[in-house]
């Protein structure tokens, strides 16, 4: 939901979860699928800086509604 | 059961486009598709007509006069149209049964469903109805119906039942199946081809904004859904169910240390997250990225709730609240952690 009102607002957000399905049944529109409910940027650095590349780069796309991308591992 | 009937000049025979100036009137009796109304068995105390050019552009007078005039014959019914897709008609009669909803007169209009006129119609009734006038003779039995309904009283149904357009409200009821033979019926259906749903309407959606332009110079904000606070939580964020968000001056803070910073998320084990709160939000990423120019700034505050157990409708507040603070910042892009 909050994805939601900033996008709303005309802000890009970029959404990072492992629970991507919910996030696109409220409407989020820039999901990227983390790796776990409990760290979703991951354990050690080298996978959260992936992980916040990969968000950074959707940000940077026009996208279509629900947009889910995933993250090399 | 006394009805007064809403029509524009048109439907009061008064005239066409040439009388659209036409201030609200007040005519005897049932006019024009209240004759209709009538046959079906609805008692039409008198008629409200107003100009449909005077209502869009005197609202607030047109709408103080029809009110005036309906408090005074103080019906059982409020009825308007059917106004099928005129837009200027359409919105009279939404805007007006609102204002006599709001003022607790029964109120029912009618018009097509892409009428701009639905949602000005707010929690007032509208029966659906044809495009063009051509659906007059279906929509009148229908919309008399409903109305006596109104006018009597009576506990109303869903609207697949009663025959008019959803409203977004929900209403508890006892049904006579449980949920688990109803559902079953609806797999069934479904299977045949057939997909219907008890609850419609539904979530509404949002177009996602362009692309960031220039990463490099834009000032992105971190916040969170995962329960991120100072450590010792000392504004007493609750790890479910929560009320409101907090924000949180970054001071230049390079990493969130674990020393500093935990998470009160009662959704999740964060025995990991606490370990190393940067696991939930990533700000020593997000710093070694400041330093290399891949993005502009950071902004100096980031934004905290926990997201578990929170009504959409309260979901729905904090964002709008944190999305007015982000645009006053200037704040271009977002990085939003939830679990």
């Amino acid at each position: 939901m909050l994805a939601k009102e900033i996008e709303r607002v005309g802000i890009p957000a970029v959404y990072v979860t492992s629970l991507p399905t919910v996030a696109t049944m409220i409407g989020a529109n820039r999901i990227v699928r983390g790796p776990a409910i409990t760290h979703p940027f991951g354990l050690d650095a080298g996978e959260r800086r992936r992980i916040v590349e990969r968000a950074l780069e959707l940000l940077e796309t026009d996208v279509e509604p629900n947009t889910v991308w995933e993250v090399d591992r | 059961m006394r009805a007064v009937h809403y029509v524009n000049q048109f439907f009061a025979g008064l005239g066409g486009e040439d009388k659209a100036e036409t201030p609200p009137t007040r005519l005897d009796g049932a006019v024009g598709p209240g004759r209709g109304l009538v046959a079906e068995g609805l008692e039409i105390v008198g008629t409200l007509a107003c100009g449909d050019d005077y209502f869009a552009e005197h609202e607030e007078e047109a709408l103080a006069a029809l009110i005036g005039y309906l408090e005074e014959l103080a019906p059982a019914v409020l009825v308007a149209g059917p106004a099928f897709g005129s837009g200027r008609y359409g919105y009279a009669c939404g805007t007006l049964v609102a204002a006599a909803d709001d003022r607790g007169i029964p109120a029912v209009a009618a018009m097509h469903p892409e009428n701009p006129g639905v949602d000005a119609a707010g929690k007032a009734y509208v029966v659906p109805t044809a495009v063009n006038v051509a659906g007059m003779r279906d929509a009148l039995p229908r919309l008399a119906r409903l109305a006596a309904a109104l006018a009597e009283g009576r506990d109303l149904g869903g609207p697949d039942e009663e025959g008019y357009l959803p409203r977004g409200l929900r209403r508890n009821y006892f049904a006579e199946r449980s949920g688990a033979e109803r559902a079953i019926d609806l797999l069934l259906g479904k299977l045949g081809g057939e997909t219907r749903t008890e609850v419609g309407g539904g979530l509404d959606r949002v177009d996602p904004p362009a692309a960031v332009p220039e990463l490099s110079a834009t000032l992105v904000a971190l916040v969170t859904e995962a329960g991120c606070v100072p450590q010792g939580n000392p504004d007493r964020l609750p790890s479910v169910r929560a009320q409101g968000w907090f924000r949180y001056d970054l001071n230049g803070e390079q990493t969130l240390a674990a020393a500093r910073y935990e998470s009160v998320h009662g959704g999740f084990d964060v025995t990991l997250a606490n370990e190393d709160p940067n696991r939930l939000v990533p700000l020593d990423t997000a710093r070694e990225l400041e330093r290399e120019g891949r993005i502009g700034r950071l902004h100096e505050v980031f934004y905290t709730t926990t997201g578990n157990g929170t009504p959409v409708v309260t979901a729905t507040r904090f964002g709008r609240e944190i999305a007015g603070e982000l645009r006053e910042a200037g704040v271009g892009a977002v990085l939003l952690s939830g679990t």
